[in-house]
């Protein structure tokens, strides 16, 4: 089986990519920026709304129930889908998706498609296989397009050139676009994407989306986006495939209702992004003749069957806990070494690609709690996060010397009196704290001075051991 | 050898496993407005204007001349129409181009487009086409550089919820959710109007009759 | 009221003058302070890292060291964070659910037992120095302090206290995530510094040692101009002590 997120198998581990990252301030700068400026319009919009806890609740116990279900709705979609003239494939894994795109392309001989961002395609790395398979994928989301033109990797899961500011991404599209002259203003930034991506859209006859819901009772698929590529892609070519996670399921149409007020508030603070797409397989006279959709798994029903951390695939991936979180600010998204960055790609990578090759990435976090409060669905990212760090110590995948420490600790603290001596070990000096890995710790802190006394020791002197 | 479908089904049971009886879920967001008919048309009307759309308002039976008002503002001559759209309310004037089975390059030449809409949310300034007759198939808002679009009184809903599920039995056809002209927040996170859809939203708003 | 101090294990070895200060507030309003010698740690370190096993005895320990005690007091807000969100769920595994269920409400970090058991907020204090307060993150989002510690600060006779900016933001410090991730922390931790010191205030306070250490070691080593000092500390002052 090839399970596969991205390269995220062959990256470095997130202290080594961070400490490298550290050093760029350009891109440490825009991360902050851009952070910043969301956060105050996520918490603008979000305070405005008396009744946001309460659509948070119903969107977990909404996620909650398609999961308890999951293989019924899925049944269902599939059915109402055909019903409405689309076509289902399954993939198992990355490999067998990649595959089924190529060959629907294929099968019409067509060379080139359009994609509208679609998080799954690069988790299996479908643009690696189409151009394998002489196909030219083309990303129309502007920064998608600055990522592919500026072979660059994503960094942020809804804003993946995040780590871009405007001159750089100037730079980039006169480069990449042969372009004489061009604004410095984002508007213009943006004409030349327009100009650029719109004899595309009008001539490539295949489409390729992912889906931030699809209905299990109509069979609908919903794209949610902000430029209108995703509608052209969706709309003008001959041929649509519509790629997603089988958790990406909501039992009914109203349930949108819940999604659609929480995503765009969480993801651009914004009360309603320009558009949304909802379609139901085939309209005659209206968009692409032939739509397929894939129902990815690679991965998830390992998720699913984790009781403990199964609410992961409750995400409705709107980076909301990537802006929030610290540690997101001070690296960006490429120290976590795979599409899915920040708080969210510290559980689902490891989770998804085997805990054996990121066992660092559930540590990637002070576990402060700033992704479970602005979550929408809800998901309570540091218990997860625990929760994988005794995985990986039961699996003894944690260093000796830290299990040796821990061990030793615990034996400790396990009577009063063996801490009693061990506080009196502290006191001569500092080498019971140096030794579990504190050199890390003085290269900008000093320790505290180590006081004569205990709190138990004078408890004991003053008060008589009363 | 199984099938993908049999297998990912099989892994999906197994990983369920049988759980603790089903939660309901509760619906305790607003699901109803409280405005009056005239604070909500204004919250409508403010929210459109948060995107830059420009706003018009006129009673029933003055569409004709508003769209003419709205055309003329925005110098446009040459306007696609869905092939349902009510000759009642086309102005004389501007040259007026049916929709039948155009050529998406021909859409692409013409200055823009005129349509009516299903329904509208106030608080979020959305306009939700469902590519009836009278508001054309997709590429007819999409493709060119400007959308007026006509919404009447009646088809406006103050919250998200009351506004879906106004769709009733048009949910399952092509559905469109417009707020404000296409844009962009990936350059530094800020809001720039104007991307690959209409990059002018226009909308008249008629008090319904 | 019988009080019942759990200093915490860290407390206990590096700040005992924390333990020495919450003595004398609750000793000041008329309270009896017992300690229990054979306590030593609620497990938080254990089981942030993973190594759940050596948690739970910790916590059983915990259980069978205060069960029967009237009220229990903390200067930690991540140990009292650790105790309502984490022990319910490991009394679970532990067979403990009924001991843990009844002791947990009886558990209360000290500056949140002043305002809300006891109902006080002027303890009496006099501090005459400007003073901003890092909120720790288990206080800000899991005790959710909102302004008590701030309405406790601001009775203080001669204490001037000042905002400080970005406040929800964490310290940097997460246990053995300053270790562990060292550089990240680090970068965090100098934020938080430029934040203390913008404030142009002397003292730097909060309910969490853990945190106060992390952002004190760093301001001694840049020679800032602010120091540590945790709340209970400022809470015990009197006239005369500065
Ligand atoms: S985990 Fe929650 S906050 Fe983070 S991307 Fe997913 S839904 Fe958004």
């Amino acid at each position: 089986m090839s399970i596969r997120v991205g390269e995220s198998a062959q990256a470095a581990t997130f202290p080594k990519a961070a400490k490298k990252l550290l050093q760029n301030t350009q891109l440490r700068r825009n991360v902050r920026r851009a952070t910043d400026t969301i956060r105050g319009k996520r918490a603008k919009v979000v305070d405005e709304m008396p009744d946001w806890q309460a659509l948070r609740t119903a969107a977990q116990q909404i996620k909650k129930r398609t999961l308890r279900n999951l293989d019924s709705y899925l049944v269902q979609f599939e059915k109402a889908c055909a019903e409405a003239g689309g076509k289902v494939h399954w993939a198992r894994d990355a490999d067998e998706a990649n595959a089924i795109v190529v060959g629907i392309i294929q099968s019409h001989n067509q060379k080139e498609v359009i994609k509208v961002k679609t998080m799954t395609s690069d988790e299996t790395r479908l643009n690696h296989a189409l151009e394998a398979a002489g196909i030219s994928p083309y990303e129309t989301d502007l920064a998608d397009l600055i990522i592919q033109l500026g072979n660059d990797k994503p960094s942020h899961i809804v804003v993946p050139a995040l780590h871009k500011n405007k001159s750089e991404i100037r730079q980039i599209f006169m480069e990449q676009m042969g372009l004489k002259e061009l604004g410095h203003a984002p508007e213009d930034l943006a004409g030349a994407a327009r100009n650029f991506l719109r004899e595309r859209f009008l001539r490539v006859k295949v489409g390729f989306s992912g889906a931030n819901f699809a209905v299990a009772e109509t069979g609908s698929v919903c794209v949610v986006e902000s430029e209108g590529n995703g509608r052209m892609c969706v709309t003008l070519p001959d041929v649509l495939i519509t790629m997603f996670g089988v958790e990406k399921i909501v039992p009914t149409f109203d349930d949108l209702e819940v999604f659609l007020q929480l995503l765009p508030r969480s993801a651009t603070g914004e009360r309603m992004n320009p558009y949304n797409s909802i379609w139901t397989g085939v309209t005659p006279g209206d968009g692409p003749k032939e739509f397929h959709v894939i129902l990815l798994d690679n991965g998830r029903t390992k998720v699913l069957a984790d009781e403990e951390s199964r609410e992961t695939l409750h995400c409705i991936r709107c980076a909301a806990c990537l802006n929030a979180c610290p540690v997101y600010r001070q690296t960006g998204g490429h120290a976590y070494g795979s599409i899915y960055s920040g708080p969210i790609g510290a559980i689902l990578t490891p989770q998804l690609q085997g805990m054996q090759h990121s066992t660092t990435l559930p540590y990637a976090s002070s576990l402060c709690g700033a992704c479970y409060e602005v979550c929408p669905v809800k998901i309570n990212i540091p218990e997860i996060l625990i929760h994988l760090r005794r995985k990986i110590v039961e699996s003894g995948g944690a260093a000796l010397t830290e299990r040796m420490g821990m061990a030793v600790a615990g034996y400790t603290l396990a009577d009063s009196g063996r801490l009693g001596t061990a506080q009196k070990l502290v006191q001569l000096g500092r080498q019971p704290l140096d030794a579990i890995g504190l050199p890390g710790w003085s290269a900008a802190r000093d320790l505290p001075e180590i006081p004569k006394q205990t709190f138990r020791e004078w408890w004991k002197s003053s008060r008589g051991g009363k | 050898m199984s099938t993908a479908r049999e297998e990912i089904l099989q892994r999906v049971r197994t990983a369920i496993g049988t759980q603790a009886p089903e939660e309901p879920v509760q619906r305790e967001y607003r699901q109803a407005g409280t405005l009056s008919e005239e604070a909500k048309i204004d919250l409508f009307i403010d929210r459109l204007h948060d995107y830059n759309a420009e706003v018009y308002r006129c009673a029933a039976g003055e569409e004709a001349v508003t769209i003419a008002e709205a055309l003329t503002a925005r110098g446009k001559k040459r306007i696609l129409i869905p092939p349902g759209f009510p000759a009642a309310l086309l102005p004389t004037g501007p040259d007026f181009v049916r929709d039948t089975a155009l050529d998406y390059r021909d859409i692409d030449a013409t200055e823009g487009a005129l349509t009516c809409a299903t329904a509208a949310i106030a608080m979020t300034g959305s306009l939700i086409l469902t590519h009836s007759a009278t508001e054309g198939r997709r590429a007819l808002t999409l493709i060119p550089d400007y959308h007026l679009c006509v919404v009447y009184t009646n088809q406006l809903f103050e919250t998200v919820p009351e506004g879906l599920r106004a769709l009733g039995g048009r949910r399952t056809s092509p559905v469109t959710t417009i707020a404000g002209p296409s844009a962009t927040a990936d350059i530094e996170m800020t809001r720039v109007k104007g991307v690959h859809g209409p990059r002018v939203l226009d909308v008249i708003v008629v008090a319904a009759g | 009221m019988l009080i019942s101090l759990f200093i915490t294990c860290y407390n206990d070895t590096l700040f005992p003058g924390t333990g020495k200060s919450v003595v004398r507030v609750l000793e000041r309003l008329g309270h009896t302070v017992e300690f229990r010698e054979q306590q030593t740690c609620c497990g938080q370190m254990h089981y942030n890292t993973g190594y759940h096993p050596e948690a739970v005895t910790i916590m059983k320990k915990f259980v069978a060291d205060f069960w029967d005690a009237e009220v229990v007091v903390i200067p930690s807000s991540s140990c009292v964070a650790m105790i309502r969100d984490h022990y319910p769920k490991m009394a679970k595994e532990a067979g403990l659910e009924k001991e843990v269920e009844a002791l947990v409400p009886k558990v209360f970090e000290f500056t949140e037992f002043l305002t809300d058991k006891l109902g006080i907020t002027d303890v009496g204090a006099t501090y005459p120095h400007s003073v901003t307060m890092h909120t720790s993150c288990h206080a800000l989002r899991s005790l959710h302090c909102e302004d008590r510690p701030q309405r406790l600060l601001k009775a203080v006779r001669g204490l001037d206290y000042l905002e400080l900016p970005a406040s929800d933001q964490c310290c940097g410090f997460g246990g053995t995530f300053a270790i562990k991730n060292a550089e990240v922390s680090t970068a965090m931790l100098s934020e938080k510094m430029k934040a203390v010191l913008s404030t142009g205030a002397e003292v730097c306070t909060g309910s969490d040692n853990s945190c106060l250490m992390h952002i004190g070691g760093g301001l001694t080593r840049q020679r800032g101009t602010a120091r540590c000092v945790h709340i209970a500390e400022i809470l015990a002052s009197e006239e005369g002590d500065q």
